[in-house]
Formats: C-alpha cells, sequence, structure tokens
C-alpha cells in the first residue's frame, strides 16, 4: 500500500487546536449551561469571622416569591457521611478538624456558609438568601498565624483545644556541627503575604441526579474530575460508580479549582433532596471570601557559610496560617517545597520546620507554584543578604554555589535527575547586559539620582511532575502520583486518545495530539483529544502541579508505543514476515530493503475487521498506559528582573525581565512560552500588587477586584524569555514541567531588585506587595545614605 | 417588566426584561448568546466586553432597558470558526488567549481600540486594555496580538 511521508510535530510551534470555539463564543464555561427544570442555589454566608451560631430561621426565605427550598447546616448535618477532605494530613498527629459544607455550630472565617436557599432564577434565590436570620454570639478573630499560635488565642475548633495544626520537620546532613563552624552565617526572616487566585472564571456547579437509576452528575468548573469523583463519592457516602464528574471549559484554575469545595458537594445533595437539577455559580466577591487563597507564611531563614561564599548549610522556619479548616492540600502546600530550600545550590546540611496554624480566615490551599514560590522566595532573598555580607556580586555568589554534576541527591534526600544552572545563568547574564547595567546603576548612583536601577536575580529549582507514587505515600500523600492515557485507532483513519489530566488553559489537546500525531504518523486534525468526563475516562489524577505533561504526557506516549507494539504484529502477520524485520518511522512500517510497508492506519483498519490477524490476538487497535513516574520531574533557570524605583515617591517601574529557563524538551514552544509568560506575571503580581488584607476583626478588606490589584496590561511588559536544555533522563520524552516556573522564580527577583536599587540607603528589605508606601517606609526605616 | 427593542449582532429583538436586569445577563440568559461571560461583580474585569452603537461597553455596567433602541455586537456576530475575524485570527496566531474566559471581551475591545487608533503603539495597546483583566498570558501576546491584527 503506497505510504507518503508523514509531518512531524514534536518541538514544533503548532497552532492551538482549541482556539477557534474560545474565540467565538461558542466554549461551554460553567455558567453557559442549563440543564431542564433546573433551580438555583444562593449560600448564605457568615459577615463574621468567628462567631457561635445561635439560631438560623429560614422561614422567611422559605416564603419568598420562587423560592423552592431554604436548609441551614443544621437540617443538612445528617446528609454528610464524612467531613470535606483534606488528601495531605502532613504528620501522624496532624489535627484535622470537622468541616461540614455549612457550618453547624460556630462559623471560623467571614465566608462561612451557614445556610442555602433554592429558587426558580438566580436573583430569586438571591433575594431570598437576604431573608434568612442568623443570630450570631460574635468571638475574637485571629488573622496572623504566629498571633493565633499564642497562649491566650482564640481558639477555632474547641474540640481541638489549640490552633497548632502540625510540625514537620526534616533534617538532612550534620546541621548542628555545620552551623556550629561555619565563620560566616546570616539570618534572615519575612512575610509571604495572603494572595488571592484569581481565574478569570469564578468556580460553579451543575448537579443532577437519577431517581430511578439511584445516579449523580456533576459538572464542576474544576481542575480535579478524577479526585473530586472519589472524595465527593465519600463524602456523600454513595458508591463512586453512581457519580460521574465533569469538568466541561474551564476558565483557568491556578490551583483555586484543585479543590474539593462545600458547593460541589452541597449541590449533589440538593439535588438529590428537591428531585430537580441544581446550579450555583459563585459572584467574584463571594469567591474572594468561599474560594481558597494562597500562602500566607512567616518565613526565617538561616545560611551558613564559608567567608569565599561557600553555602554549607540551610536552616528554615515557616509558620503558615492554615485559614479556618483544611481544604484538599492545605496543610501540604507549604510542604511541597519542603525538599527545596536548598535552592540549586550544592549544600551539604538542611534543616527545616514548617508549622500550620488555624487562623479565622478563608483556608490556604496550592495557589501557583505551591510551596515552592515562598522556598524559592527565602533562599533567593536570603542568597542576596549574604552578597551583601561578604560584599559578593550576587550572580558570582551563585554561580560559585550551583550544583553542577548531575544526578544529584539533596541534603533533603530527593535527587535531581538533570540541570544546567550554570548555563541559564550566563545565557541570562549576556541577554540582561549585566555588566552595562551596573554601570549605570553605578552612574546613576554618582549622579544623585532619584530614580535607582536596581538588579535582582533569582535562580531556582523546583520539583515538579507530582509525582511518584511511593514517594507520596512514604511523606502521608493519600493518593498516588500516576497517570494514564488510552490511544484507539479508529478504523476509519482517526485516532482518538483520552486522557486523565484535566486541561483549563494548557493547551493539552494540542501538546497532546503533537505526541500522538507524530508517534503514530497521521495528520494532527485527525487526533483528537478527549478529557475532563470521569465516564469516558475512569482512570486519571487530573492537573495540577506541572504534572500533565511530565506524568500524563509520558502515559500518552507510552500508550501510543503500546499501540505500535501491537501494530507491529498486526502488519508482520498481514506482509509474512517478522516483526523485527520492520523498521518503523512515523506511522509506517517498511520491510528492510524491501519497497513493501504498511501503516498503522492500515493496521488500525486489520486490526477492526479481524478478517486475518495472528491467531489469539484480540481484535482493535487500542491500548492504555498508567504511568508512575520514578522521579519528580526539576526545572530550573535564571531570571533577572531590572526596576526603576523612584526614591522620592517610592514607585517602582519594571523596566526589564529576563527569563532563561531550562526545562527539558520542549513539545510547542508557543505554549509553553505562554505558560512561562503568565507565570512571571503572577509572580510579579505578588511582589509588586496583590495581598489579600483582613482587618482586625477578620473582614476581608480586599473583598472584590476593586482592591484587590489583578495586574492589567498597563501594568506589566514584555519579558525576554530563552531557554536552556538540560533533557530528563528519567522519561522517554525528556520533558519537564513548566506550569508554575515563572511564578517560583519570579517573586524574589522582583524584590532583590527593588532592594538593590535602594541598597545605598540602608534598605535591605521591603515588604510585599512592594507598593509606594512600603518602598517609602523601607526607605525612612533603611537610615541615612 | 419592559418591553424592549435591541437589535443583536444585526437581528432585531423585542423582549420583556426585569428593570434591574444586566445587559449581559439579557444576552446570556435570554438570548443565549453565552460567548460574552461574567467575570467579577465590580466591572473591574472586561470578560463581559460588547459593542454598543460600535463603540466597547462593559455589558455588566449596562441595564437592558439601556440598550433599548441600540445595536449590540458580540462575539458571536464577528466571525466564525471557519471565517475568523482579522482581530480573532491574530489572538489565535500569536497565542494570545489561554483558557479563553477573557478572550471574547479582549477581542471585542481590541476591535473598540483598532477602530480609534488603527496602528496603535505597544504603550497605547497596554493603556487601552487596562480595563480588561487576563490571568493566563501575562498579556505579552495579547499584546503581540493586536499589533498584528492592527497591520493585518
Amino acid at each position: 500500500m503506497a505510504t507518503t511521508e508523514a509531518e512531524t510535530y514534536i518541538g514544533k510551534p503548532v497552532p492551538r487546536k482549541e482556539d477557534a470555539k474560545l474565540l467565538t463564543g461558542q466554549s461551554r464555561f460553567i455558567d453557559d449551561m442549563q440543564v431542564m427544570g433546573m433551580v438555583w442555589a444562593s449560600i448564605v454566608r457568615s459577615p463574621y469571622a468567628h462567631a457561635k451560631i445561635n439560631r438560623v430561621d429560614v422561614t422567611a426565605a422559605r416564603e419568598s416569591e420562587g423560592v423552592v427550598a431554604a436548609f441551614s447546616g443544621a437540617d443538612l448535618a445528617d446528609d454528610w457521611a464524612a467531613t470535606l477532605p483534606c488528601v495531605w494530613l502532613v504528620t501522624e498527629d496532624t489535627k484535622q478538624p470537622m468541616h461540614r459544607p455549612l457550618a453547624t455550630d460556630k462559623v471560623r472565617y467571614q465566608g462561612d456558609g451557614v445556610a442555602v436557599v433554592i429558587a426558580e432564577s438566580r436573583a430569586q434565590a438571591k433575594d431570598a438568601a437576604e431573608l434568612v436570620e442568623v443570630d450570631y454570639e460574635e468571638l475574637p478573630a485571629v488573622i496572623d498565624p504566629e498571633a493565633a499560635l499564642a497562649d491566650d488565642a482564640p481558639i477555632l475548633h474547641d474540640d481541638l483545644g489549640t490552633n497548632h495544626c502540625f510540625t514537620w520537620k526534616l533534617e538532612g546532613g550534620d546541621v548542628e556541627g555545620v552551623f556550629g563552624s561555619a565563620p560566616v552565617t546570616v539570618k534572615e526572616r519575612y512575610r509571604q503575604q495572603r494572595l488571592i487566585p484569581n481565574a478569570i472564571e469564578p468556580r460553579g456547579v451543575i448537579a443532577t441526579y437519577e431517581p430511578a437509576l439511584d445516579e449523580y452528575t456533576l459538572w464542576s468548573a474544576t481542575q480535579i474530575p478524577h479526585i473530586l469523583r472519589f472524595w465527593l463519592a465519600i463524602v456523600l457516602g454513595v458508591p463512586e460508580a453512581r457519580l460521574r464528574v465533569v469538568a466541561p471549559d474551564v476558565g483557568g484554575g491556578f490551583g483555586s479549582k484543585l479543590n474539593v469545595y462545600a458547593e460541589e458537594a452541597l449541590a449533589l445533595v440538593l439535588a438529590k433532596r428537591i428531585g430537580r437539577p441544581v446550579k450555583w455559580t459563585e459572584e467574584r466577591s463571594e469567591g474572594y471570601l468561599a474560594t481558597i487563597h494562597g500562602r500566607d507564611q512567616w518565613q526565617e531563614m538561616e545560611y551558613a557559610a564559608d567567608e569565599d561564599g561557600k553555602i554549607r548549610g540551610v536552616r528554615a522556619k515557616l509558620v503558615v496560617g492554615l485559614g479556618a479548616y483544611l481544604q484538599l492540600v492545605t496543610a501540604g502546600t507549604p510542604i511541597l517545597g519542603g525538599w527545596v530550600y536548598g535552592g540549586p545550590y550544592d549544600v551539604e546540611a538542611y534543616s527545616l520546620e514548617v508549622i500550620g496554624a488555624f487562623t479565622t480566615a478563608t483556608p490556604t490551599d496550592a495557589y501557583r507554584g505551591a510551596g515552592r514560590p515562598e522556598a524559592t522566595f527565602l533562599i533567593e532573598r536570603t542568597m542576596d543578604a549574604l552578597a551583601r555580607k561578604l560584599e559578593m556580586d550576587p550572580a558570582e555568589l551563585r554561580r560559585k554555589n550551583f550544583i553542577t554534576e548531575f544526578p544529584y541527591t539533596l541534603a533533603s534526600g530527593l535527587t535531581i535527575d538533570s540541570g544546567d544552572f550554570v548555563g541559564a545563568l550566563d545565557r541570562a547574564l549576556e541577554m540582561a547586559g549585566y555588566e552595562e547595567l551596573r554601570k549605570e546603576q553605578a552612574e546613576r548612583r554618582a549622579a544623585g539620582d532619584t530614580k535607582e536601577l536596581g538588579i535582582g536575580f533569582s535562580t531556582y529549582t523546583e520539583m515538579c511532575g507530582l509525582a511518584p507514587s511511593r514517594i507520596l505515600g512514604a511523606i502521608l500523600y493519600a493518593a498516588g502520583g500516576w497517570d494514564a492515557a488510552t490511544v484507539r485507532c479508529l478504523p476509519t483513519g482517526s485516532v482518538e486518545v483520552f486522557i486523565g489530566t484535566s486541561p483549563h488553559g494548557q493547551g493539552h489537546v494540542t501538546t497532546f495530539s503533537q505526541i500522538v500525531a507524530e508517534r503514530l504518523g497521521v495528520p494532527i486534525d485527525q487526533v483528537e483529544v478527549i478529557h475532563g468526563d470521569t465516564t469516558a475516562m475512569q482512570l486519571g489524577l487530573d492537573t495540577y502541579g506541572s504534572r500533565s505533561l511530565a506524568v500524563g504526557g509520558i502515559a500518552l506516549y507510552n500508550a501510543a508505543e503500546k499501540v505500535i507494539a501491537k501494530a507491529r504484529d498486526v502488519v508482520a502477520h498481514k506482509l509474512e514476515v517478522s516483526g523485527d524485520d520492520l523498521e518503523y518511522d512515523n506511522g509506517t512500517f517498511k520491510v528492510a530493503g524491501t519497497d513493501k510497508a504498511m501503516t498503522v492506519r492500515d493496521a488500525a483498519l486489520h486490526a477492526f475487521t479481524a478478517h486475518d490477524l495472528p491467531d489469539g490476538m484480540e481484535p482493535g487497535l487500542e491500548a492504555t498506559f498508567v504511568y508512575d513516574p520514578p522521579n519528580f520531574s526539576w526545572p530550573g533557570g535564571a531570571h533577572i528582573c531590572v526596576v526603576e524605583v523612584d526614591t522620592e515617591t517610592g514607585a517602582i517601574d519594571l523596566r526589564q525581565y529576563v527569563a532563561v529557563d531550562e526545562i527539558g524538551n520542549v513539545i510547542n514552544p508557543t505554549i509553553v512560552d505562554g505558560q512561562i509568560h503568565g507565570g512571571i506575571t503572577q509572580g510579579i503580581a505578588q511582589a509588586l500588587w496583590e495581598e489579600a488584607i483582613y482587618d482586625e476583626d477578620g473582614n476581608l478588606t480586599t473583598g472584590s477586584m476593586l482592591s484587590y490589584l489583578v495586574p492589567s496590561a498597563a501594568e506589566t511588559i514584555d519579558y525576554e524569555l530563552d531557554r536552556v536544555n538540560a533533557p530528563s533522563p528519567t522519561n522517554p520524552l525528556g520533558v519537564k514541567g513548566v506550569g508554575e516556573t515563572g511564578t517560583i522564580a519570579s517573586t524574589p527577583a522582583v524584590i532583590n531588585a527593588v532592594v538593590d536599587a535602594l541598597s545605598p540607603y540602608g534598605v535591605t528589605d521591603v515588604t510585599m506587595p512592594a507598593k509606594p508606601e512600603n518602598v517609602w517606609r523601607a526607605l525612612q526605616e533603611g537610615g541615612a545614605k | 417588566m419592559k418591553t424592549v427593542g435591541i437589535t443583536v449582532n444585526g437581528e432585531s429583538h423585542s423582549a420583556e426584561v426585569e428593570p434591574r436586569q444586566l445587559l449581559v445577563y439579557f444576552l446570556r440568559e435570554q438570548l443565549g448568546l453565552t460567548g460574552t461571560v461574567v467575570g467579577c461583580d465590580t466591572s473591574s474585569c472586561g470578560s463581559c466586553t460588547v459593542l454598543v452603537d460600535g463603540e466597547s461597553v462593559k455589558s455588566c455596567t449596562m441595564l437592558a432597558v439601556q440598550a433599548d433602541g441600540h445595536e449590540v455586537t458580540t462575539i458571536e456576530g464577528i466571525g466564525s470558526p471557519g471565517d475568523l475575524h482579522p482581530v480573532q485570527q491574530a489572538f489565535h496566531e500569536q497565542h494570545g488567549l489561554q483558557c479563553g474566559f477573557c478572550t471574547p471581551g479582549m477581542v471585542m475591545a481590541t476591535i473598540s481600540l483598532l477602530e480609534e487608533s488603527p496602528s496603535p503603539s505597544n504603550e497605547e495597546i497596554r493603556h487601552a486594555l487596562e480595563g480588561n483583566l487576563c490571568r493566563c498570558t501575562g498579556y505579552v501576546n495579547i499584546v503581540k496580538a493586536v499589533k498584528a491584527a492592527a497591520t493585518a
């Protein structure tokens, strides 16, 4: 049969297959969907941070126009078979408080749900929710995690008797010895402010229940349909096989849709109780209270070093504000950075202590980078403190300490498989024009310019690609870290691909099509990628932690290889040769030294008709692969930020941002650049603009997009990107994760630049976000020039 | 209830609306034009941007009754998957969208910008789009897309 040269796709900037519907308004986000007979839910939320609930009266709400039903937390208290879950209780004695979808005894943060009203329309539900009467007895709030651990702090969970949730420790090497003998030490303390993730699509759900089948379906704006199905089956006490979860088009996540939320469980219970489909869509200001926050840490770091700048030991301590309850990964989020507090540096002694405290605030959880931005910030800020103390150039200090031989086992116990930290820094210095920048800085200082130039570095590594299941088990995570894919070659020549990851902007449909189209030699538009529906693909562990390509993509690659292996047997049989005589290249098997050939697509048709298959072979050409990665994925790189700081006003101008990342082989460079652009912007936003602020009574004063500054195009700049490559040796595509690198790297680069600009004024730190007021304060406190 | 006559994407509609009905919900829930989406409750994010008589408007800041007698253009009215508007085409080619939720608003705001200023500088583009928030792209490729659309 005739063959043609198949196109190659891997590594090319293939335009996205996802775009057409998104560009023309034909996407299906959750709020775009309606189901026949659907009613609307509105949740009554606590205006208080901490209060005893004396009475909830839904009578007036029930009588309001269009209302179908109204329930207090107590009305539904027996509907829950289990608490809302936390998948990672990080120590054997981590305290997990009961967390019902609606509170019954006390409210513990502003926004805690106390009742729900269901009505025929969105507006009627909202109107009626205002008629619910709640008698609260206000209790004192505690927002700061250190204050929450004080003896006289108000206790959130009376049955626990303490706000202390866990203390997690990790040590490697001779920490006492190294710190006892090191000639140089530095100790720094920083604040990681609270952040609000702000995916532009708010959350939302639609739940249905079919009494005749006893089956539930939940459509949810979620990153994790598979994990959601598993946990909701447990929370509701229903057989998992009777619950289908679908993630439709999802408008961004950044960790905020990586959770098992009260509203998801509530909608299912209400759909069954009422006998009608139930929809709930979050309003943005509601989401600021009801959707997880990120960060919220006090951080301390000590370095022990030799006089020439060689770092020998790190010792860090974090006190983390968990908020009022443990959401899905609340306790584990700071621990996700737990192994990388040595950064990309060769450090022989390692000590980390993480303390989690309950506070009367929205729970914190995984927000883009989850634990690793916090780690990188602390490492890189302290690195500059050491450089100042030793009067060394910050780039040279980093270079002196980089890990250069791979694989390298960290003092924390994990092994970095590959990297090129030196190459990334060299390239970044070249792109930034480092020597010229230092010259300009010196000239400005000499001339007394009121706009000071600052140059900030962040050289980083991170562990992502979550994750090897055995390691997850050893660190008490309740699930595995594998992922799965199915490749099905259809008889008419196209290929169906089912993936266990669940994209919400990352372009999996395109990237994964590229892998399959190239390996099977089919045109890319003949590959259909199906995701986000637990009925279509039961196996999967979804999308977070920069895992989709490094885990799910490898599952897919291996599934395609299994298809090729079976196709080889089909072709060998048809061509009456040995499988060993067949050479395979991009979809075509050729018999060496002859013109005999057959494609995978032809083999798919033969496998389908099954007219002439080898004895005992199953018809059909399809394979599933479940891939458990042997190691985490280890991206790294060097970012340089250049700022101008106006010493009279405290205003900061971003002037230049250079990012050189090492993320292994790249499947689609355009998509990868986009991930890095977005990640950098979120990290810069933490440095300069964003902060969730509570007042002393526990009111979220940054309660809407008017008071919480999500940056626009007007605040941001173009970034200069490049890459160096040290392909991962632990997977056949040599890929690593990229979804979080920008956010992990960028925040300290910006603050280091600001502090560098102001160092002649004695400034050694600027509180984040470095808004003009905070810069001005740092200048006042810094001492005289 | 009030009766309004609104032309949407060239088609005239007569409808009964509640006086408090926002234009965006009229488009989404009464006409089924769900391409215009709602991302906030403070008119901050711009996801609901449409054109009213050719000018960009956040359709959450306008009541349906205020659109009575006016012409509204939504994302559904400017191009289709097989026949993209030059601005849609430029966003596709420059990778100016990721999750795509803010995209309809961003595209409509861009159309309005290019009407007023056919060859804007990067600086102008960034300021003109400051009412439209995107959390995915970091705006780098959005600015490129607007530039590309301007020269298309």
